[in-house]
């Protein structure tokens, strides 16, 4: 279980946090404009890669905030936290 | 003192004797024994059988280890507990042990036929056999299979022990009480650092504080007096916690660790006083040193597992800490130095022992000392074979080749009554790579040692190949102070003496001159894995370990392969023709030591499992004998039975009552969400599949909500309350998920919204009022208000004032019926309930439960997301196309709409069904087909909900059909296990389609 330093509270529990998948994937302002194929990149495709990714965490059982992190998934390692908005660190 | 107790020592009291029963039999021990040290005490090597060919087994070490010697601990009552190592269980006065695993008993055991049968019962046995006939699976292989499976019973009654959790956390942890553990612990503790130093067993000290052999020397001291010095200062510092009775059971990483501290085990019963039994530390440390020591490895020889063999430094724990002689008359069978320290100290005692070493010879000190007192060395000379069937009598050895190989002379026939083994050291590695490190192999002495990588964590001492107590404590002293920048400490100048191995040797299998198809050289003790298995394993294509290890169980057992795991690796290597350190090993999981389920769970058991809600009106439906359902975490009145009624007659009552009169629900679990900010109507628009800017203050509308995927999520009745305040009601269920993901949206694709959310669904409670007496009931109620259809219409909400009181009406309805939910603060929830009950008096009005809810919803074709949808269901197949804004541009969900899957006219969608016989209630989940013929079956739809109605005096029920929006008319069968029942597809909506019943 690792320790996560929420943007706003500091360092927690990972049990005080849920993840919320890949970072970093904008809601099409158009999604009307968008073909069934293009919306379904949006809707269904994610990556699950072994290594660093971009992931959103959500605060649930403390600020329930949501922010950005960059984990290692191949060893748990935090390279990053940020707030919502911010830019991604370059890993 | 029993013949067996030869020794006096300072762990042992002497004074304080202690009884307890092993099989029904009356023994006695020491203060300070441990079960097996006791029945060694008592000369009782025979503990068990194995656990396939129900061997006799004996005492094999004294530690976790053990895979002989586990016990039932207080058989037939509730606090009883299978698989309990006696090497590990402290004696208390009244212990009930009993063995496992045999019948009738210990001594005649019928199951023992399966060792004169094993020819035909090798490795993979089952999967072989039990493959045909296949008739046969069902009724004879598996009962017999499940007859013979599992070791020792479990417990039939609840466990009474109370367990806890409880966090730690510190600087710097050590992991081991052993002597690299307290110069770690010391040196962390004396230069500021909260440490945590934690020991299995019940005192500090390892294998050294035992150890009085004058050839290891600490400072001119015998290494024991040395450390029991240490020890002692070590007690006296401030900032260190010291846990015995406390084993590590998981290392994870981040540095969190759990523990297991067992507090009231070695209490007898009526000393426990209801006091804890084990305590699970959850501990996160800033660095953690591992000091877990080393395991003995055994020998692998034919019969090499008769009751009497046992490991070398058991031999001698048994004697320099409990006192114990395990025999009279010794055979040490060696193939490194470590096993003459017992030696010496059998001599010293004036026990008889001899040694056979499969090495030619040894230069080191320890050796010489054995040879100077003129113990019998028999050198390069391995066992062959043993006899003795519940006690080992006697061994027979024959000359080693020169290359080891073979075995060549002449036999040699030695009496004995025990026989020491040791096959050298395994370094506990399990923490190390439970924490995602990575292990080398090392050649010279065929160890897998950590490889460090990590900042946050160290292994010091024998887990980390350090054997030989000079280096041991030089490198334990260095590694430390690097790894705490600590840059001097007093450690730095000690002198340490020791015996020092030069002659290595190590042969996995023994040979032997008999064909190794006769043999049984066990592996792995508990699952009666041998060497020819795991050759037939390979024979047979295994390759990987981790297949070999499942194949032929080694290593599976509760001891998880502790002794076994090195020499299954060693033969595989050996065999295959291969370099050992390119094998790995198999996976070390935790727990390292088997966790109880009490210690698992803590308090978390009964009525703390979970939480319960309950409204602010529970105790009324409790008084008024309402049976419950679990919805969520709420505790919601199901149906409210009269004089014996059961579940279809209450809710058929209920029913009645609500259409026919009045009704009242309690809706206080429904979710509520208060919204306000100054784009919360744009805010509902993005949310709801419907249009909300038109919605005017005081009026109420339902929404139904998406997912992304078009598929339906949630709905409720929301309330505009003000100019930029609305009051969102959601279901039971789902209120939780909602507001997490309204709140994810806000705050990551829509943060530019001025929108606040605040969950009060315990802030109010709820009363709902249906049925046609409804108006007069909140007439009474709010004599002064004015509940005409034009002042008060449908959908809309107004304040109001109960015995001075403010509430919330809303005129919304869940059944169809003429309806009034009042809201108010939850404190004052069951006295508006009872005023409601009071009020509807005259009208018999008639509180229902969530059953009647559902059927009344059924009626009239309102849906129950969750019941009649499944996440795969969007409002259009719930033919709900009318609540799907065509005008908005966007809402959650609206793209996905068009997709090409969800614009399949063949998906499942929503339809009533009318059964043939009107007295037939279809079973909720029935899977249902058009053509009964066909093979294989087509299932193209299934019932969500089905009652009967006392309002339309039939059956009905709603179902998910493929196509089903054009079936109306069509007959359908709803197959079941004894009959067909046949169907038509119908409206949905049964009652009232008109809607006239909600402004009667």
């Amino acid at each position: 279980m690792f320790v996560i330093n929420c943007p706003y509270c500091g360092e927690r529990d990972q049990s005080e946090f849920s993840c919320g998948g890949e970072a970093h994937i904008v809601r099409p302002k158009q999604p009307t404009e968008l073909s069934d194929d293009e919306w379904a990149e949006y809707l269904f495709m994610r990556k699950n890669i072994k290594g660093v990714q971009f992931e959103r965490w959500n605060h649930a059982h403390g600020c329930r905030k949501w922010f950005n992190m960059v984990r290692d998934t191949s060893n748990d390692k935090i390279h990053a936290v940020y707030k919502m908005g911010e830019k991604p660190p370059v890993i | 003192m029993t013949k067996y107790r030869i020794n006096k020592t300072r762990f042992v009291d002497q004074t304080k004797t202690v009884s307890f029963t092993f099989d029904g039999k009356k023994y006695y021990g020491f203060e300070g024994d441990t079960l097996a040290s006791a029945l060694l005490s008592n000369g009782i090597h025979l503990v068990g059988r194995s656990f396939k060919y129900h061997r006799p087994r004996g005492i094999m070490s004294c530690g976790s280890e053990e895979p002989n010697a586990i016990c039932q601990i207080n058989d037939n009552t509730d606090l009883t507990e299978p698989n309990v190592r006696a090497t590990e269980i402290e004696l208390y006065e009244g212990l009930k042990a009993s063995s496992q695993n045999c019948w009738p008993s210990l001594n005649f055991d019928i199951g023992g036929i399966n060792n004169l049968i094993s020819p035909f019962i090798p490795a993979g046995f089952y999967y072989k056999t039990f493959m045909w006939p296949k008739s046969f699976w069902k009724k004879i292989y598996e009962p017999l299979i499940r007859l013979s499976a599992g070791l020792g019973k479990s417990p039939t009654q609840p466990d009474p022990d109370i367990y806890d959790h409880k966090h730690e956390h510190c600087d710097v942890l050590v992991i081991g009480g052993g002597i690299s553990g307290i110069i770690s612990a010391k040196i962390a503790a004396k230069n500021n650092l909260k440490t945590i130093l934690i020991e299995d067993k019940n005192i500090l000290g390892g294998s050294t504080i035992y150890q009085n052999n004058k050839n290891f020397i600490i400072d001119n001291q015998k290494s024991n007096e040395w450390l029991m010095n240490e020890i002692s200062e070590l007690e006296k510092l401030d900032n260190l916690i010291i846990k015995t009775r406390t084993s590590l059971a998981a290392f994870h990483s981040y540095n969190y660790l759990l523990a297991k501290e067992n507090i009231s085990d070695h209490l007898p019963l009526d000393k426990k006083n209801g006091s804890i039994r084990q305590r699970l530390w959850k501990i996160r440390a800033d660095k953690v040193i591992v000091a877990a020591g080393a395991i003995e490895r055994p020998l692998i020889f034919n019969n090499n597992d008769r009751p009497g063999i046992i490991l070398a430094n058991s031999v001698k724990k048994y004697l320099d800490f409990y006192g114990v002689s395990t025999g009279l008359n010794n055979i040490i069978f060696t193939n490194n130095d470590s096993a003459y320290e017992t030696a010496v100290s059998l001599f010293e005692k004036g026990i008889s022992v001899k040694i056979v070493d499969i090495r030619k010879k040894s230069s080191s000190n320890i050796v010489k000392n054995a040879e100077d007192l003129g113990i019998k060395i028999y050198w390069n000379s391995s066992v062959v074979n043993t006899f003795g069937y519940k006690k080992i009598k006697s061994i027979e050895i024959m000359n080693l080749s020169e290359d080891g190989s073979n075995v060549t002379g002449n036999k040699h026939k030695i009496q004995c009554d025990c026989l020491s083994i040791s096959g050298g050291w395994t370094p506990m590695v399990h923490m190390h790579t439970q924490s995602g490190g990575k292990l080398d192999f090392r050649e010279i002495d065929q160890v897998f040692v950590p490889t460090e990588k990590s900042e946050n964590h160290i292994n010091v001492g024998s887990c980390n190949g350090d054997f030989e107590l000079e280096e041991l404590v030089k490198n334990t002293n260095n590694k430390v102070k690097k790894f705490l920048n600590i840059n001097e400490d007093g450690f730095d100048k000690i002198s340490v003496l020791c015996s020092k191995e030069s002659e290595k040797k190590n042969i996995w299998l023994l040979p032997n001159t008999i064909s190794e198809s006769k043999t049984k050289s066990f592996i792995d003790f508990q699952n009666d894995s041998t060497a020819k298995d795991i050759k037939l394993a390979l024979r047979e294509g295994f390759k990987s370990i981790e297949h070999v290890k499942r194949y032929t169980t080694t290593g599976m057992a509760t001891d998880q392969g502790k002794l076994s795991n090195m020499h299954a690796l060693g033969i595989i290597a050996d065999t295959a023709g291969v370099k050992m350190g390119t094998l790995g090993t198999t996976t070390f999981r935790p727990p390292f030591t088997p966790l109880t389920f009490g210690a698992i769970v803590g308090r978390s058991v009964g009525k703390f499992f979970d939480i319960v809600r309950k409204t602010s009106i529970h105790e009324w439906h409790v008084q008024n004998n309402a049976k419950f359902e679990n919805v969520g975490q709420w505790k919601r009145p199901w149906y409210y039975p009269i004089n014996n009624e059961n579940l279809h007659e209450a809710v058929q009552r209920e029913s009645k009552a609500a259409r026919d009169s009045a009704g009242i629900l309690d809706a206080s679990t429904l979710g509520k969400i208060d919204i306000q900010g100054s784009d919360a109507s744009e805010f509902l628009n993005r949310v709801y599949t419907n249009a909300w800017s038109k919605l005017g203050i005081g009026k109420c509308r339902y929404g139904l909500m998406l997912n992304e995927d078009g598929m339906v999520y949630d709905d409720g009745v929301t309330t505009r309350l003000g100019e930029n305040h609305y009051l969102m009601t959601t279901t039971t269920g789902g209120a939780a998920n909602v507001l997490s993901k309204l709140e994810d949206y806000l705050q990551t694709e829509w943060p530019e919204l001025d929108v606040y959310l605040t969950s009060v669904t315990d802030h109010y409670s709820t009363a709902s009022i249906c049925g046609p007496n409804s108006k007069k009931i909140l007439e009474k109620l709010f004599p002064n208000k004015d509940f005409s259809d034009e002042t008060f219409p449908h959908m809309s909400y107004q304040d109001a004032i109960i015995d001075k009181i403010e509430c919330r009406i809303m005129r919304i309805s869940f059944t169809g019926e003429l309806s009034y939910e009042i809201n108010v603060e939850s404190k004052y929830g069951k006295s508006l309930w009872k005023n409601c009950i009071a009020a509807g008096e005259e009208y018999k009005i008639t509180p229902y439960g969530t059953e009647t809810m559902h059927l009344l919803r059924a009626e009239k074709g309102f849906i129950i997301v969750g019941q009649d949808t499944d996440g795969t269901m969007t409002p259009i197949d719930l033919q709900m196309d009318w609540i799907v804004s065509k005008k908005k541009y966007d809402f959650i969900g609206k793209r996905s709409l068009y997709r090409s899957d969800t614009m399949r006219e063949d998906r499942k969608q929503l339809v009533g069904l009318l059964t043939d016989d009107p007295n037939e209630i279809l079973e909720e989940g029935a899977q249902i087909v058009s053509e009964l013929d066909k093979k294989p079956v087509e299932m193209i739809g299934h019932v969500t909900s089905s009652y009967f109605s006392p309002n339309l005096n039939k059956s009905i029920a709603l179902a998910v059909v493929k196509g089903g929006k054009k079936m109306n008319g069509q007959r359908l069968f709803v197959p079941m296990e004894n009959k067909n029942i046949n169907v038509t597809v119908s409206d949905f909506i049964f009652l009232d389609k008109e809607n006239k019943r909600i402004n009667a």
